[in-house]
């Protein structure tokens, strides 16, 4: 699947999501006032009570983690975030990671994911789409079914399972958590671990957990939606996943220093 | 659009110091602008021009839409009875309306687009006309979008056509407001994406460590545990805080100081109107008791207090007699206290009263929440029961007796708590006033004056829940929002009937009926006091009787604006008699909802019978 395709795809889900709101949408019940006045008026202004009473679309932009990476002296820059548009009950819902390696000047990793997200429960949405990864390597696409929400105890989660192109099924699965340490700064853990159920020499996964992150992120909010923030970040490589790096000579395991900058609108 | 705001700020900038009390209608002005108290304007005919303006608060520059140029907008005042013709000329670029809040008039004049009429067109105008059976203090609002967050919004006092039982030397109107320099489409928009924005109160690490070494560290750990299990936090008490707004007495900020004034031993009659979008306030004036003689307009029994809780579109009137001639401080402090607006009632001009400093904020409790077990005092856990119908049997009850979680309603997503031990709270000043050190009013102490003017029992009763999830920021009725809604509720024409409100969030909503005063069942007397606003506490159970005897489609909604605008209104559709045929008017029946526990069931009400086997204990 080309990037053509993807587009494709992307605009296909869109529409059947556009649809799907619409038809949820109930109709107006009958009014009393629409003896007094014109009908067609009445109508317009009624569709836009529902509208403005529960009915509104809201756009959110994350970045959440954008920052400078050390990485051992292989600095890199690194954008991780997401965002939505839509309704309460539908929701377009875009995730992107982008890696930019500053030593060697290139991109290393990108990813983008364009879902169809759907509350679920009171805390959780389910989010259905695609991912595509735009890598120095060979490209995959991957079919996407995750849920992502506030587990008990305040937890950030996110779970997804990705089926690529090619069959290959890999998951991952993000827990973040805030520590309030006054009103403005905040110590942010998070744990990132990657699963495969099979090896992709390829793509260079092994069968099993094939990556690990954690991080420690202290931002201070100048504003809530604007906070620098300095951390730590270790990332490592398991199993088979962890015999391709040392193949080719490279680390399995990185500690990075990080200073960068959360913000949203 | 860049062109007129250009203009706007520009027209600001060179009278910046005097546009606020120069532009102000008299009753709004401070005492050094010429308001000394004792004004009568009274008429029939009014004119009011809806535009942008640019205003002064606190010293800043914003864009607000008003009312004849004024924030806040125009004294409407009249006689009970009198025909009134107020002419509304809209010059915005948008749609916009006026609603006559707590009037009684015909459903078609009652201002709200969609539901009892189209709206006012842009560029166009459109003529109100109604004669109301009441008297009193009321205010006006838009009811289009967030207008009325950015300004649209004034007083409305009606003379009784005979003479006023509550006589003063002087009388002030007092509108308490909260302005943002942001807009109010952008606020919202903040709340959706983290609800917890303007928050600047939340628990910290430090509170953590502080109450370890107070209470313990067992019972620390264990409380936070059960505010993580739920995703609740006890500091979620106000959606927009000080972080956000500047609270107003009449379009003056505490610096503005606005003032009134008078002569020691004169009774001055203050008529207290909360004009605020987001705000509930806690009014109070140190060192001088308040006399409360009228609440929603409607004259109560005179009872004295030192401080009371305001909901959103509520009004006091109260009667203080200074005999000292010192400056006296009247504070409006924020519910969550995160901000105050301070005005000086003096005998001079000149004088600045000392504004008190914030007091601690106030924290939830499992009470709040619905959690709090040990009110359950009928033994075991049998109210919990959701299949048997236990507690529901109101002709044995008290109105002070927790009641167990028994009602069905949609368990959607827009829901995250079912208050599962709700109280009466009726008797309960309201949140952050239950330990301060003088008297705070409650319902519970109101009396309507005259006796009720309808004193039939209830014939039916039903039971709406106010739900919410603060996460998503959604609110609504019975888990269902106004864009879901596929019926109204129906009243008929003539009956009375009961209306008991069940609060399964933690938060405090002041919920509005338009189109009918309300008897709050404080006690089984005929004096209940009659409102068109009652603030529901958080898992409180409270119930009102009313008569639906005037006929039309009216709004009923939390007046928290951004609640109502996620979704918390509904219709209630008051059906003239002999509209049996409901299937006619488009209405669904409103035949009594089986009672099947369903998750996917969105049944916008729940009707109580009282003969429906159900209800047997």
């Amino acid at each position: 699947m080309n990037r053509t395709h993807y587009l494709a795809a992307f605009l296909v889900l869109s529409l059947g999501m556009a649809g799907y709101a619409k038809a949820q949408d109930a109709p107006i019940p009958g009014s009393q006032a629409e003896a007094y006045w014109d009908k067609d008026a009445f109508k317009a202004s009624q569709d836009a009570l529902k509208e403005e009473h529960g009915g509104g679309s809201t756009l959110f932009l994350l970045a959440d983690r954008f920052e400078y990476q050390t990485n051992e002296g292989l600095p890199a820059l690194f954008l991780g975030g997401q965002g939505w548009w839509g309704t309460d009950e539908n929701r377009l819902w875009i995730k992107s990671e982008i890696d930019y390696d500053l030593d060697a000047g290139r991109f290393e990793d990108a990813e983008i994911q364009t879902l169809w997200s759907r509350p679920i429960a009171r805390y959780f949405d389910v989010q259905a789409g695609l991912r595509h990864d735009f890598k120095p390597g060979p490209s995959r696409t991957y079919a996407v079914l995750g849920v992502q929400g506030l587990a008990p105890y305040w937890f950030e989660v996110d779970g997804a399972v990705f089926l690529s192109e090619k069959g290959d099924l890999s998951g991952r699965l993000e827990a973040e958590y805030e520590f309030r340490l006054t009103q403005r700064l905040i110590l942010q853990p998070r744990a990132e671990l990657n699963l495969a159920a099979q090896d992709v020499p390829e793509l260079e996964t092994g069968a099993g957990i094939s990556t690990a992150e954690a991080g420690l992120r202290l931002r201070y909010e100048i504003d809530r939606q604007f906070a620098p923030y300095v951390g730590v970040n270790w990332k490592t490589s398991a199993g088979e996943t962890a015999n391709y790096i040392r193949a080719r000579g490279d680390d399995t395991e990185s500690l990075s220093f990080v200073t960068g900058i959360r913000l949203w609108f | 659009m860049f062109t007129r705001r250009h203009l706007l700020r520009t027209a600001a900038a060179g009278s910046v110091m005097t546009a606020s009390a120069a532009l102000l209608p008299a009753w709004a002005r401070s005492a050094n602008a010429g308001n000394t108290g004792i004004f009568e304007s009274r008429g029939t005919a009014f004119d009011l021009t809806i535009g942008h303006s640019a205003v002064n608060i606190a010293g800043h520059t914003g864009h607000a839409i008003t009312l004849n140029g004024t924030l806040p907008g125009p004294l409407i005042r009249f006689r009970e009875g009198e025909k009134v013709t107020l002419k509304v000329n809209n010059t915005l670029d948008e749609d916009t309306s006026i609603h006559w809040h707590g009037l009684l008039v015909p459903f078609h004049m009652d201002g709200v687009p969609g539901i009892s009429f189209p709206g006012i067109k842009p560029k166009s105008s459109f003529t109100y006309e109604f004669a109301v059976p009441q008297s009193g203090t009321y205010w006006y609002h838009s009811h289009s979008g967030l207008q009325e967050q950015q300004g649209h919004y004034g007083p409305l006092i009606i003379d009784p056509a005979d003479a006023d039982p509550v006589q003063a030397d002087r009388e002030y109107v007092l509108v308490l407001s909260d302005w943002s320099f942001e807009h109010p489409h952008k606020v919202y928009a903040r709340l959706k994406k983290d609800a917890a924005v303007y928050n600047f109160q939340q628990r910290t690490v430090g509170d953590f460590v502080r109450d370890a070494r107070d209470n313990g560290l067992g019972p620390t750990l264990s409380d936070r545990a059960s505010w993580g299990a739920m995703r609740m936090s006890p500091t979620d008490i106000s959606d927009v805080t000080a972080a956000a707004y500047t609270y107003l007495i009449n379009g003056h900020a505490t610096e503005d100081n606005w003032t009134a004034i008078f002569n020691s031993g004169e009774r001055i009659r203050l008529r207290i109107i909360n004009a605020s979008a987001m705000t509930i306030f806690n009014f109070r004036i140190p060192g001088l008791p308040m006399t409360v003689v009228a609440a929603d307009g409607l004259h109560v029994q005179p009872v004295e207090t030192d401080e009371f809780q305001i909901g959103v579109a509520e009004t006091y009137d109260v009667l203080v007699t200074p005999t000292r001639a010192r400056a006296f401080a009247l504070v409006a402090e924020s519910m969550e206290r995160s901000g105050q607006v301070v005005a000086t009632l003096a005998p001079e001009t000149g004088l600045v009263a000392t504004a008190p400093l914030l007091r601690e904020p106030p924290v939830l409790t499992h009470r709040d929440m619905g959690m709090d077990m040990s009110s359950m005092d009928h033994g075991s856990m049998a109210g919990m029961d959701h299949g048997s119908m236990a507690g529901m049997d109101h002709g044995s009850m008290t109105i002070s007796d927790p009641v167990a979680q028994t009602h069905d309603h949609r368990m959607g997503v827009g829901v995250d708590n079912v208050a599962m031990v709700r109280v009466s709270r009726i008797d309960e000043p309201g949140l952050g006033l239950e330990s301060v050190p003088h008297r705070a009013l409650s319902y519970s102490q109101l009396r309507s004056l005259v006796s009720n003017p309808d004193t039939r029992a209830p014939g039916r009763e039903m039971e709406i829940h106010l739900t919410g999830n603060m996460e998503r920021y959604m609110w609504s009725f019975d888990g269902v929002k106004l864009s879901e809604i596929t019926s109204p509720i129906i009243f008929h024409e003539g009956e009375r009937l009961r209306v008991t409100l069940v609060n399964d969030t933690m938060m405090t909503h002041p919920i509005h009926l338009h189109g009918m005063f309300f008897d709050l069942v404080v006690d089984n007397t005929d004096h209940k006091p009659r409102k068109h606003t009652v603030i529901v506490k958080p898992a409180e159970r409270l119930s009102f009787d009313v008569t639906a005897d005037h006929v039309g489609d009216w709004a009923f909604h939390c007046h928290l604006l951004f609640h109502m605008h996620a979704g918390m209104m509904q219709v209630v559709s008051v059906l003239p008699r002999g509209a049996s045929d409901i299937a006619d008017t488009g209405h669904t029946a409103d035949a009594p909802a089986p009672a099947q526990p369903s998750e996917e069931r969105a049944q916008p009400y729940v009707q109580v019978d009282k003969q429906h086997e159900g209800h047997r204990r």
